[in-house]
């Protein structure tokens, strides 16, 4: 057993920010960064365009308020909001100081741009690929304080919980197959989203909701989790993100006749110059669903992975694609043979993030005592139904570093775990995991089959347009598959690195976030934000300015509601 | 009009993604390594076909056998997008990211997948790579100052042209190709590699860093001394970082500080 007075999972932007915010608490804390890929492998790697902060005179932190909140279709909690337009500019600054190799105007101040839904230019970045160098800075920095341990490769298996409270984590170690207790008198989890839920998605193989679903066995509700945002860009077929800064930067988007159809959608008039928060740069919920009524109206091209649009960016010229978005002109030509100078880029709506996850309050606290969240694995809310480009990398920098110092100041007040209730508890899980894993006979279905059958349920009952009869046939096509699932093959008897185990406990964890996210949805008679019902078309704030809480039990989700925290910004109609 | 559209013919047949291999379709083979310890003595291979397709990469030649063929082949990968670093593998002998090696390059030829070469094999196409982790630690990749700004005064200005002395340097996804490519570190582990010099250049060179001396390592015998310009480290590297240029400028820099000390000992800064 290893035992630590804090344990981080997920090496991730929110993980390695809330290691160092608590390394800087105090040296003598002890903190495990656990992660099931190397930190610099983790998913914030892929994220492009930009991170959102006040940070120039034009600008205010109510007009990132208001945007974000008006982005969120009024589901975001205000004063989480408040806190997080508020914090944003120091975290970015505190990166900067780091190391992040931000791209600079020629007076030496951090460039910005526009982002979808924002009010004005307050996207900072490094060109496109500012989640790696966000994730690289972090994590270089982080190597500094010795008193961060590393888990390299350690797979989450399980929270342990004893008498009410957290104390620590179950996990494999992919070296040794052998199933290892990190204990520690509490525990963040910042694990990321669960998108491979879906089939055509931006979101990396290793984005399975590991930490969601472990919280949610753990007695954790899972907050909002029926918001599922669409990039309304990315490759067909591979479901590559072409960044939205790519419409910051003036690209549009047209359909088959050439046409910039945004315009039919109320968001005109169209602008050869980008206009904030118009056209182009509307929010990513709206555009999905625009480019849904083209293909309805038989406006956008077919391809051999199905409908899609252009993106051109032609008209940028190839000094500014270079210079601002060399990964879009390099995703471009690899993956799909085009080259943006001089060819419009073929795009789609594609499954990118998760509103929803670990319910958290402000301090990133769950209500599992000693228990926190950060990122995207958790709700606190300040995304709400729709979460607005750029925010997400802001997102995690705050509440990784609130969550950071939160569990530093809970850590110094409580003593360490008890070591026989560990000891059973790990019994357990080691049990659990040999019986339905490790030791698994017999069986008659492939991992791959079940995983797939999930991710087209997903597609088809919880995609961007959504019924009750698509939901409920998903919901129950899902309570069949968490049946078969227990007919599964395991060939690999090995304990080195024996990825088939992994991607047998990935799918576990995924089978119970799909079902949340179905369930939650289908309770949810109303459309706003992202969660877009063809037979509840409208908002409907009598009954539903409230967010899902959504608790395990045997037969399935339980569904429960929590009010929506208001506090300067009345729900109004959201319109652009 | 890009390969993907003019495919289109054969892909609308093969348009569910799940579809079963029928004998009419075009295969490929994949030699590919396998090393399970404790069971294996010393690692073999085993051939694959699977469907050949004109927009399939390599990793997803394997996720193909994972999936359907054979559930214990292990590798690593993530992004599927060439920024994550996981994926990286001999291809036909040459160190590559397998989700930007495409099977139309190699087709109709059999495509031999080994782990990268230079790195202990772990199990498969799995390599171990915590000797990079040490080095890239030993030259302490982040910024040092004599003292530090507080947030509240502010971002630190740094002009385009000074982002651009260190900017290619941090483009490092740490894929270790470059250590795969390099004869040096094949002969002599204690060698910092190309990756590891590139990443402690590139703060040495960010107008914010104040640490040079601190990374001294980088001028030390296992340092950049031992490299005898091969270049291949840049060949390969899948985001053109330049390692070869990081690590031949360290010694001019190094040779240049050494004669100062020397010849003008009044003179140092």
């Amino acid at each position: 057993m290893f035992t630590h007075d804090i344990v981080i999972v997920g090496g991730g932007g929110a993980g390695l920010r809330a290691a160092i915010a608590a390394a800087e608490v105090s040296s003598k804390l002890s903190i495990a960064l656990v992660s099931k890929v190397y930190p610099m492998r983790s998913h914030t790697v892929s994220a492009e365009g930009g991170t959102a902060a006040v940070l120039r005179e034009y600008d205010s932190l109510d007009l990132h308020a208001k945007d974000t909140i008006f982005g969120a279709d009024f589901l975001a909690d205000q004063d989480a909001v408040e806190a997080f337009v508020k914090e944003a500019p120091g975290e970015l600054i505190q990166l900067e100081h780091w190391g992040c190799p931000w791209s600079r105007d020629p007076d030496g101040r951090v460039s910005s741009r526009s982002f979808g839904g924002m009010s004005v230019d307050r996207t900072l970045f490094a060109a496109d690929k500012t989640g790696f160098h966000l994730l690289h800075t972090l994590f270089q920095t982080s190597l500094k304080y010795d008193s961060i341990i590393r888990y390299d490769e350690c797979f989450l298996t399980s929270l342990l919980v004893d008498d009410g409270k957290v104390c620590g984590v179950t996990s494999i170690n992919l070296y040794t197959g052998r199933v290892e207790v990190i204990a520690g008198k509490t525990v963040i989890l910042c694990t990321g989203g669960g998108g491979r839920i879906f089939p055509f998605t931006t979101n990396a193989a290793i984005n399975t909701g590991d930490g969601m679903a472990a919280a949610y066995r753990a007695g954790v509700a899972l907050k909002d989790m029926e918001f599922v945002q669409y990039h309304p860009t990315g490759l067909p077929g591979t479901g590559i993100l072409i960044t939205e800064a790519s419409r910051g930067e003036g690209g549009w988007l047209k359909n088959k006749d050439g046409y910039r159809y945004l315009q039919d959608y109320g968001l005109g008039p169209p602008t050869d110059k980008p206009t904030h928060r118009k056209m182009e740069l509307g929010p990513r919920d709206i555009l999905s669903r625009c480019h849904m009524q083209e293909y309805a109206k038989g406006r956008t091209f077919e391809g051999p992975y199905g409908h899609y649009v252009h993106l051109d960016l032609r008209h940028l010229g190839e000094e500014v694609i270079n210079k601002k978005l060399p990964f879009v002109r390099e995703l471009a030509s690899k993956y799909v043979g085009i080259d943006p100078v001089y060819e419009p880029i073929p795009v789609r709506p594609v499954v990118h993030y998760m509103m929803g996850g670990v319910s958290t309050d402000i301090n990133a606290k769950t209500t599992l005592v000693g228990l926190y969240a950060a990122g995207e694995t958790a709700c606190v809310s300040i995304n709400g139904a729709n979460r607005l480009g750029s925010n997400s990398l802001t997102e995690l920098l705050v509440f990784g570093t609130r969550a950071g110092r939160a569990a530093a100041a809970y850590a110094a007040n409580v003593s360490a775990p008890a070591s026989a209730a560990i000891d059973a508890l790990a019994a357990d899980e080691q049990r659990r995991l040999d019986r339905q894993f490790l030791r698994k006979d017999g069986g008659t279905e492939r991992i791959a089959t079940i995983r797939q059958e999930m991710q087209l349920a997903m597609e088809e009952g919880a995609g961007i347009y959504r019924d009750e009869q698509k939901m409920e046939k998903a919901c129950k096509t899902l309570r069949t598959l968490r049946e078969r699932f227990k007919e599964i093959i395991i060939e690999d008897r090995g304990s080195t690195f024996n990825t088939e185990v992994m991607t047998a406990l990935e799918l576990d964890f995924m089978l119970d976030v799909a079902e949340v996210v179905a369930n939650s949805a289908l309770m949810r008679r109303e459309s706003r934000g992202s969660h877009t019902r063809t037979d509840f078309p409208k908002r409907d704030d009598a009954n539903f300015l409230k967010h899902t809480l959504a608790y395990r039990t045997p037969d399935g989700p339980k569904i429960d509601y929590l009010p929506v925290t208001i506090t300067r910004w009345p729900p109004e109609e959201r319109k652009y | 009009m890009g390969f993907w559209v003019s495919s289109s013919i054969s892909k609308l047949a093969t348009r569910n993604r799940y579809h079963e291999v029928t004998m009419a379709e075009p295969t490929i083979t994949l030699n590919v390594t396998r090393y399970r310890p404790g069971q294996d003595r010393a690692p073999t291979t085993q051939a694959y076909a699977v469907p050949y397709k004109e927009d399939w990469v390599v990793l997803d030649a394997l996720n193909h056998i994972k999936d359907q063929i054979d559930g214990t082949l292990s590798y690593r990968w993530s992004c599927r997008m060439g920024v994550c670093g996981s994926c990286g593998m001999m291809v036909n002998g040459t160190p590559k990211l397998t989700c930007a090696a495409f099977l139309r390059d190699y087709y109709p030829g059999e495509i031999r997948v080994e782990p990268l070469i230079n790195f202990p094999i772990i199990r498969d196409l799995v390599i171990d790579m915590s000797d990079f982790l040490d080095k890239l630690k030993s030259v302490k990749p982040w910024i040092i100052r004599k003292e530090e700004k507080p947030v509240a005064r502010g971002e630190y200005l740094q002009t385009p042209a000074e982002l651009e002395a260190f900017h290619q340097f941090t483009q490092c996804i740490n894929c270790m190709l470059c250590y795969a490519a390099c004869p040096v570190y094949g002969l002599e582990p204690k060698f910092l590699g190309p990756a590891a010099i590139a990443l402690g250049y590139r703060y040495n060179m960010d107008s914010r860093d104040q640490g040079k001396e601190q990374r001294a390592v980088i001028g030390n015998h296992d340092g950049i001394w031992d490299c005898t310009f091969v270049g291949e480290c840049s060949v390969v590297c899948p985001k053109d970082v330049d390692p070869a240029a990081a690590i031949q400028r360290s010694k001019v820099d190094t040779t240049k500080n050494w004669f100062q000390s020397i010849l003008m000992p009044w003179g140092q800064r």
